[in-house]
């Protein structure tokens, strides 16, 4: 405990990311509570009205309400990247352990796949399956298509940290009592690799916001549910910025960069913890 | 540089090529939507959409050569001959001018936008980063320094909108958006030169802005990094200026690293580079992309995202040969 709390006093980043998602956390439990969200479907207001006393954030022009709109847009849009980060990490983390762990020729394909997929410009590729299955897109098949291209970098982390550990002497007498592969990887490697997963897992997250945000700016997300990347497509679209409509196009820039600023935040104060020898150079 | 590495590296680039080629051409047909694009085009012939010139063709043409009644090997083959010769058949939207016309048009817009603004990030973001690492430093320095930091995880375009309503919108300091002068003739007169750059600051800083935090990020690991080196000690012992150690010492070799960064996040920038386009309506790649996306010009994607796979591993490609160039310790012979 007092161990722990060495760490969070060396680190304090770490715990302004982590309060600023138990804010955004209490705005997602609470927000549906006060907040009408099915206000957040087109024409249920009137069109482009300012911020006022009934609608906080004002309507934009097709008659979304847009403080619901912020509400459901940042869940949704934290959903994807979450579910995308999360499978990215899972995906990458198998194949990085047997990658690693097994070496020889599956080794050098999967790191040559992981090699060419990350010189793939991720977006690219994204760009083209969204587009042909626009009609379809929702919040779980955005989520699905991102996690296809996010397993690499986990994929190579993972790979890097089994190799050195698998010469280490604890596998030795591990493998010496008598237990198999499989309960080595299990018992013995994933346990101290549990912060680099979660170094990791907040990297895996950030870039499938990245690349998330990134397809619905150009409007290839969810065509019915809201997103924050939606909503900036939407202000481009109907050229938000010009009309002067600041209450339209700023608050899903304040809640992306307040995402990723907290993101940051975590990535930065967990960074010791997933490289020792940072302690030092201090 | 052995010329091992070298046709290890280049077998490298044309993998990434053909891989990338043809997951966009498998992954679409993975969709539930048997052939989305044929029904979308004979959509657009039958409503009459944007331009139904030369629609009934390009139908024709693409049923012809992707259509379904054909065995998957032989769409196979003649998609990827086609893109070797960079045949990307016409653009829906523009009829009469090819896929390949208006790319072209577009890259040199891109290149410029984005060699500029990445050479600039890289630079400063390099320097700043090495006088964070660097004890001597002032405080004053870290201060300054920590909302470019928080600011490197942010994409680009997220900036430019900010950038755009201060610096266009509220103060009108600098144009909205376009790539120059509403109407204007490219001719190479200095106003016509002036007008292209005063229209390029805006995207271009919103990316360096972006980028310093970055490249300072990584930089600053790695001077962390080679400060602890024993040439460096050696370097103090032997009393040699502070200003030499740092330049020609501690600098010169932690920068060697973020060449190989470059190489690796040359895809991410690009992507970004693209989205700054569509909000600042550059007349780029991205745009075109943009416009081909919301129009449903179904060529118009492939022949983009083609160059962008084609450009991206290129660059990964001259960086990763000039590196060994650069660090003449590295060998590149496996083990």
């Amino acid at each position: 405990m007092s161990r722990s709390w060495g760490y969070v006093r060396r680190n304090p980043l770490l715990l302004v990311g982590v309060a600023m998602f138990i804010l955004l956390l209490l705005f997602w439990l609470i927000g549906p509570q006060v907040i009408d969200v099915t206000r957040a479907r087109p024409i249920s207001a009137m069109a482009d009205q300012r911020p006022s006393a009934e609608m906080p954030l004002g309507s934009d022009s097709v008659g979304r309400e847009l403080l619901p709109n912020l509400l459901v847009g940042s869940l949704y849009t934290f959903e994807i990247g979450l579910t995308a980060g999360l499978i990215g990490l899972v995906v990458g983390t198998i194949l990085g352990f047997i990658a690693g762990y097994f070496g020889g020729v599956i080794d050098s394909f999967i790191s040559t796949a992981a090699d060419v997929a990350l010189t793939i410009p991720a977006l690219a590729v994204l760009v083209v399956i969204a587009s042909v299955i626009k009609e379809v897109l929702n919040v779980r098949n955005l989520a699905l298509i991102v996690a296809a291209l996010s397993w690499m970098r986990p994929a190579r982390t993972i790979r890097s940290q089994v190799l050195s550990m698998r010469e280490r002497s604890y596998v030795e007498i591990a493998r010496l009592s008598g237990m198999n592969d499989w309960q080595i990887i299990v018992q013995e490697l994933l346990p101290n690799l549990l912060p680099y997963l979660a170094a990791t897992l907040v990297g895996a997250v950030a870039g499938a916001l990245l690349a998330a945000i990134g397809l619905e700016a150009m409007g290839l997300g969810p065509q019915t549910e809201p997103t924050l990347g939606m909503t900036i497509f939407w202000c481009n679209y109907y050229g938000a910025l010009l009309r002067g409509m600041w209450w339209w196009w700023a608050p899903p820039i304040v809640a992306i960069l307040y995402v990723f600023a907290a993101l940051f935040a975590i990535s930065s104060g967990l960074d010791e913890l997933a490289n020792p020898r940072l302690r030092r150079a201090r | 540089m052995s010329s091992r590495y070298i046709v290890r590296r280049v077998l490298l680039f044309l993998l990434v090529i053909w891989v990338g080629t043809s997951l966009i051409f498998f992954l679409p047909r993975l969709a539930p939507d048997r052939d989305p694009v044929a029904q979308r085009l004979g959509n657009l012939a039958a409503t009459g959409g944007i331009n139904t010139e030369g629609l009934d063709e390009m139908v024709e043409a693409y049923r012809a050569k992707f259509g379904l009644d054909q065995p998957l090997w032989k769409q196979y083959l003649n998609y990827m001959f086609d893109m070797l010769r960079f045949d990307f058949n016409y653009s829906i939207a523009m009829y009469p001018a090819t896929v390949f016309e208006i790319v072209m048009r577009a890259v040199p817009w891109t290149v410029g936008l984005l060699l500029v603004s990445t050479l600039l990030a890289f630079a400063i973001g390099s320097l700043v980063g090495a006088l964070l690492g660097w004890p001597r430093t002032p405080r004053v320095m870290h201060w300054v320094a920590t909302p470019f930091l928080m600011m490197s995880s942010v994409p680009y375009y997220i900036l430019g909108l900010v950038m755009m309503y201060v610096f266009a919108f509220k103060f009108k300091w600098l144009p909205l958006g376009g790539g120059s002068q509403y109407g204007t003739v490219p001719t190479l007169t200095w106003q016509y030169v002036w007008d292209v750059v005063h229209h390029a600051i805006l995207p271009a800083a919103s990316m360096v802005v972006a980028g310093v935090g970055f490249w300072a990020l990584s930089m600053r690991g790695m001077m962390v990094t080679t400060l602890g080196e024993d040439y460096v000690m050696l370097a103090e012992a032997r009393g040699l200026s502070p200003r030499r150690i740092f330049f020609r010492y501690a600098m010169r070799n932690a920068i060697l690293p973020q060449t190989t960064g470059l190489a690796l996040s040359a895809g991410t920038i690009l992507s970004g580079s693209l989205l700054v386009e569509v909000i600042f309506r550059y007349p780029g790649m991205g745009s075109v992309l943009y416009r081909a996306i919301t129009g449903f010009d179904y060529f118009m994607i492939y022949g983009v995202v083609f160059f962008v796979i084609l450009a991206v591993g290129a660059a990964t490609l001259l960086l990763d040969l000039i590196y060994p160039l650069l660090d003449p310790r590295i060998r590149y012979s496996r083990k």
